[in-house]
């Protein structure tokens, strides 16, 4: 028998698909998380919203609310270290954490190197916002991504950039004979090997999920649409008028994302969404996505 | 016949792969209506709470319940096994929502968080001398079994992870997930 395999890592993100992850600050919150049909929380003292809104430096949550959080929900329970901070990481693992999201969200602990991933027993989550950073980070051992986006703007236009983006490369590196991948390899910063699997198969090797603005179930179907495995929402479920019933839309909208007639239904009267940012009116070095190397 | 996939949430897409490659056509289920072409189902891993739920918004659950085991062969793998099992220890203090077609008792995780997940070759003498590779993700076990209900494959330490009931299959673990489709087509002998 042997724990924590390459494959029981990415496996559990297997089991996620279809899913969507959601951001919460109380057991009160992962408990209506949990009954709207989450597929795992993340467990956070602050959403992003805050988080930006409040400013300041953003570090993992205190082990008792993390602690807290799991004992309340059956389901898979996620939290944040700070990029680089492997410390912070064994603290997680040791509380034995579902998942670490290396993240953007919280302030860089580490502003060249990102966690060496493949020392821990619990698998890694992390952000990309192009195929080179993504291929990075699974060369770390990240075994599951998700697209940046720009957290806790209720705004999926960067979500979407992500996404299109990714597998947009994924693309091009399909057309491309194995002469040209070498180049690309260059281009993209990312191990050849890496490249060239996601060539030959024309998919990531690990899920990648959409985060980073989405607030409505057409949010999260858009995404599943673009091609992504499931959805993170942050501070779009909490942040709005009737979390429950919004959190339950944006499940159901995941399940049908292909289904319009589906979508229409459960986006009726969801009450106020967040009220969102645009993201040029974010002065530069308040943007999160710019995080990670 | 048709071969339906529970395509509610969860990791349909491999089982799919994999039926396909067998020859079989593939029906993903997400409502009713998806499911009167078929004559078999397969419920994925997944998160039992989140695909539970969505049985019962869709009124999913007393259609197959009223054919399962007869018409329908259902295989569950992991959460799938979870939601075949007519007793649930560990699941939501509130209860969840499951199928109740197998005289099985599963408990939920039951061998702890994510790290320690695990893979075991599993001895399946139904499957041949060659051990099945077993991937366990925050797998359930299946406490006990009712009569009529045969033991596929333990643990060493003895805890059941396969069981099968006439035309109905669970799995603690995903095969799925592995290169290794003999329970792919033991299943779509049953």
């Amino acid at each position: 028998m042997e724990k924590s395999t390459w494959t029981t890592k990415v496996g559990l993100a297997q089991m996620l698909k279809g899913g969507v992850i959601m951001d919460v600050v109380t057991p009160e919150q992962a408990r209506i998380a949990e009954e709207a049909g989450a597929v795992a929380v993340m467990a956070l003292e602050r959403v992003p919203a805050d988080i930006r809104a409040e400013g300041g430096v953003a570090r993992m949550s205190d082990p008792e609310l993390i602690m807290a959080i799991m004992d309340a929900v059956t389901i898979p329970v996620m939290a944040k270290a700070r990029i680089g901070h492997f410390v912070e990481a064994q603290v997680l693992e040791a509380l034995g954490i579902d998942y670490i999201d290396e993240s953007e969200v919280l302030t860089p602990a580490d502003d060249e190197h990102h966690i060496n991933k493949h020392g821990f027993k619990v698998p890694f989550v992390c952000g990309c916002r192009n195929l080179g950073e993504a291929l990075r980070r699974i060369a770390e051992g990240a075994a599951m991504l998700r697209t940046k986006g720009e957290a806790g703007t209720g705004n999926v236009v960067e979500a979407v950039r992500h996404a299109r983006t990714v597998y947009g490369e994924i693309w091009r590196l399909q057309s491309m004979s194995e002469d040209e991948l070498y180049t690309a390899a260059r281009n993209l910063q990312a191990p050849f090997e890496l490249v060239r699997e996601v060539a030959k198969t024309g998919r990531l090797p690990v899920v990648n999920f959409a985060a980073g603005g989405i607030a409505t179930p057409a949010d999260a179907a858009l995404m599943m649409q673009l091609g992504v495995d499931g959805v993170f929402v942050g501070s779009g479920i909490f942040k709005s008028g009737d979390p429950a019933r919004r959190a339950r839309a944006i499940v159901e909208a995941t399940t049908h994302y292909n289904d319009a007639e589906m979508i229409a239904e459960v986006s009726k009267g969801l009450g106020e969404a967040m009220v969102g940012i645009e993201i040029s009116s974010i002065p530069r070095e308040q943007l999160m996505a710019g995080r990670g190397w | 016949m048709t071969t339906g996939i529970l395509a509610l949430q969860g990791d349909f897409r491999e089982h799919e792969e994999i039926i396909r490659r067998l020859g079989i056509p593939v029906q993903q289920v997400r409502l009713p209506k998806h499911l009167d072409t078929i004559d078999r189902l397969i419920i994925p891993g997944g998160e039992s709470t989140t695909i539970g739920k969505l049985l019962v918004k869709y009124g999913l659950i007393e259609p197959i319940r009223r054919r399962a085991g007869r018409d329908l062969a259902v295989w569950g793998t992991c959460a799938g096994a979870i939601l075949m099992a007519h007793q649930i220890i560990d699941g939501r203090p509130e209860g969840q929502p499951n199928l109740d077609v197998m005289d099985i008792v599963a408990r939920r995780n039951a061998f702890g968080r994510q790290r320690d997940s695990f893979e075991a070759d599993l001895d399946v003498p139904v499957m041949g001398e060659q051990p099945v590779p077993g991937v366990f993700i925050r797998a359930p076990g299946i406490e006990s079994v009712g009569m009529g209900v045969d033991v596929l494959a333990r643990l060493p330490e003895s805890k059941i992870v396969a069981a099968r009931q006439g035309r109905l299959l669970a799995t603690t673990f995903h095969p799925e997930l592995t290169g290794d489709d003999r329970f792919h087509r033991y299943f779509l002998e049953l």
